[in-house]
C-alpha cells in the first residue's frame, strides 16, 4: 500500500519544528507502524537526508518507549495498543497520516518525535517505591494479599509509563500515571509504610514538573495502551484526602 | 471545584423547588417570596438570612471561578505547543464545554439578578409582586428572554452532568459500580433541574401562568 505521512521534524530542543510530508510506497499491510517508519528512514538515509528520530525498544508492547501521536490520537487509532503493535492494515491505501510527538511542557521535544520523559522519573523518585529489605525472595505465603487487592494492584501495575495519558489529556495532566503508581503500591501490604507520604509527595512532584490539573475528562483511559481504569484517579483522590487528614 | 460546586447545586435545587410554587397561584407564590425574607425570624432581623445566603453563594461562585481559572491556566501552561491534528475530545459534550458553558452560566446569572432580584431589567418591576414580574418577564412578546433563559438552563444542565459526578470522583469515588451510579444520578439530577426550571417560562408561554 502507498501512503503519505506528515511528520513533525525538529532538529533540536531549541529550534522550531514543522510538519513535513513524505511518501511511503509499497508498504506491507502487515508492517507495524514503526516498521513503516524504518522503511521510510532507510529511503531518507539513501537520499542523504536525516532519518526521523523516534523512541522504540521492545517492539512488543510492554516497554512503553514508543511514543507518537498518530492522527491526533496517542498510539494511534487502535484501542489498548502501543504504536509498535499498531499495524498498517488499520490504514487505507492513499491515507495521509499525521505523526506528532507527545505535546506537554513537562515532556520537551529532544528531536523529531523523541521527547524527554524524565518528569515521570521525578514523580517515581518522589515516592513510587517501597522500603523493603533486599536479599533472597521472601516466602510467598508470609504476607497474604486478598485476591481482589492483588488483581486491582496488578491492573494498576500494568502501566508502562509511556506518557500517552499526558499526551491525550486536554489539560496535559499526568493524573492517570500517578494514580496507577499510587494504587499499585498502596494496595499491597508492602506499600503501607509510605502510603501517606507517597501520595502527597508524588502529587507534589507531578505539579512541580509542570503537568496540568485533572478535570475528569477521561481522555487518558481512552488512549492508554494498558487500559488503566479512570476509577484509579478516584482512589488517588481518596488516598490524598486521607493522607492530608492524618497530617493535620 | 467540587466543594463550591456542590454548594451551588444545593442552592439551585432549593431555588427550583421555590420556583415551582408559581403553579399554586399568585398569592401562594408572592407569600412564599415574602417568607424568604422572614427566614430565621425572630433570631435574625428581616432579610438577614437572604444576605447571609447571598454572601455564602458569592464566596462559592468566586471560589469556583478562581479554581477553574487556575486549572485553565495550568492546562495552557502544560501544553505550550498545540497539536497540528487534534480530533474532538472523545469524552462527553458536557465535559468538553465545562469552561465556556460556565462563562455562559455566569453571564446569565448576572442578567438574572438584574432581571428578577434588583428588577432593573424587568418589564413589570414591582417589588413584592413576584408572580406578575415573572409572568410579564416571559410574556410571548419577549421570546428572546425565554430563549436566553432556556439556553442558560440547558448550559447549567450540561455543566452539572459532568460536574456532579466529577465532584464525587474528587471526593474519592473509586468503584466501577459506584461510578455507574454516580453518572446515572448526575444525569437524572441534571435533567430534573432543567425540566423544573424550564417549566416556569414555558408555563407562561402556554398561558398556564398568566
Amino acid at each position: 500500500m502507498d501512503i503519505k505521512v506528515r511528520v513533525w521534524r525538529q532538529t533540536d530542543p531549541d529550534t522550531a519544528g514543522k510538519m513535513v510530508t513524505y511518501g511511503v510506497k509499497d508498504i506491507s499491510p502487515d508492517a507495524s507502524f514503526l516498521e513503516m517508519l524504518d522503511v521510510l528512514n532507510e529511503s531518507l538515509i539513501l537520499d542523504g537526508d536525516d532519518p526521523i528520530a523516534f523512541d522504540h525498544d521492545c517492539r512488543e508492547g510492554i516497554c512503553g518507549a514508543c511514543s507518537m501521536v498518530i492522527d491526533g490520537v496517542a498510539h494511534g487509532p487502535e484501542k489498548a495498543t502501543t504504536t509498535c503493535q499498531l499495524h498498517m492494515r488499520h490504514f487505507k491505501d492513499g491515507d495521509v497520516i499525521d505523526v506528532e510527538p507527545w505535546r506537554a511542557a513537562a515532556f520537551p521535544v529532544i528531536k523529531d518525535l523523541v521527547v524527554d520523559r524524565s518528569a515521570f522519573d521525578d514523580i517515581i523518585a518522589a515516592g513510587g517505591y517501597i522500603t523493603a529489605p533486599t536479599g533472597a525472595a521472601p516466602e510467598a505465603h508470609a504476607t497474604p494479599v486478598p485476591k481482589v487487592d492483588a488483581d486491582l494492584a496488578f491492573e494498576a501495575a500494568t502501566c508502562i509509563g509511556c506518557g500517552a495519558c499526558v499526551a491525550a489529556c486536554p489539560n496535559g495532566s499526568a493524573m492517570l500515571f500517578t494514580a496507577a503508581k499510587v494504587a499499585h503500591l498502596g494496595l499491597m501490604p508492602q506499600g503501607q509504610p509510605e502510603r501517606d507520604t507517597r501520595v502527597i509527595d508524588m502529587l507534589q512532584a507531578q505539579d512541580d514538573a509542570g503537568f496540568g490539573g485533572c478535570t475528569n475528562m477521561g481522555e487518558c483511559t481512552q488512549v492508554c495502551p494498558k487500559g488503566i481504569p479512570l476509577t484509579l484517579i478516584g482512589r488517588l483522590n481518596a488516598d490524598y484526602r486521607q493522607a492530608v487528614r492524618k497530617k493535620f | 471545584m467540587a466543594v463550591t460546586g456542590l454548594l451551588l447545586v444545593a442552592f439551585l435545587y432549593a431555588h427550583m423547588i421555590g420556583n415551582l410554587k408559581i403553579f399554586f397561584g399568585p398569592e401562594t407564590f408572592d407569600h412564599y417570596a415574602h417568607w424568604l425574607r422572614t427566614i430565621g425570624n425572630p433570631l435574625l432581623p428581616e432579610a438577614w438570612f437572604l444576605y447571609i445566603q447571598r454572601t455564602v453563594l458569592t464566596v462559592a461562585v468566586i471560589g469556583h471561578i478562581v479554581a477553574a481559572t487556575i486549572l485553565t491556566r495550568r492546562a495552557r501552561q502544560a501544553r505550550p505547543v498545540r497539536y497540528a491534528h487534534r480530533p474532538k475530545v472523545q469524552g462527553s459534550y458536557a465535559a468538553r464545554t465545562m469552561r465556556w458553558g460556565g462563562v455562559i452560566v455566569l453571564l446569565f446569572v448576572i442578567y438574572h439578578i438584574l432581571d428578577l432580584t434588583t428588577l432593573t431589567l424587568n418589564p413589570h418591576g414591582v417589588h413584592g409582586e413576584v408572580y406578575r414580574n415573572v409572568a410579564e418577564d416571559f410574556a410571548p412578546g419577549r421570546w428572546y428572554v425565554t430563549l436566553f433563559y432556556t439556553l442558560a438552563i440547558v448550559a447549567v444542565g450540561f455543566h452539572l452532568r459532568h460536574g456532579l459526578w466529577s465532584a464525587v470522583r474528587t471526593f474519592g469515588l473509586q468503584s466501577p459500580r459506584g461510578e455507574f451510579y454516580a453518572r446515572a444520578t448526575a444525569l437524572v439530577l441534571s435533567l430534573v433541574l432543567v425540566v423544573g426550571y424550564l417549566s416556569v417560562p414555558f408555563a407562561v408561554l402556554v398561558g398556564l401562568v398568566d
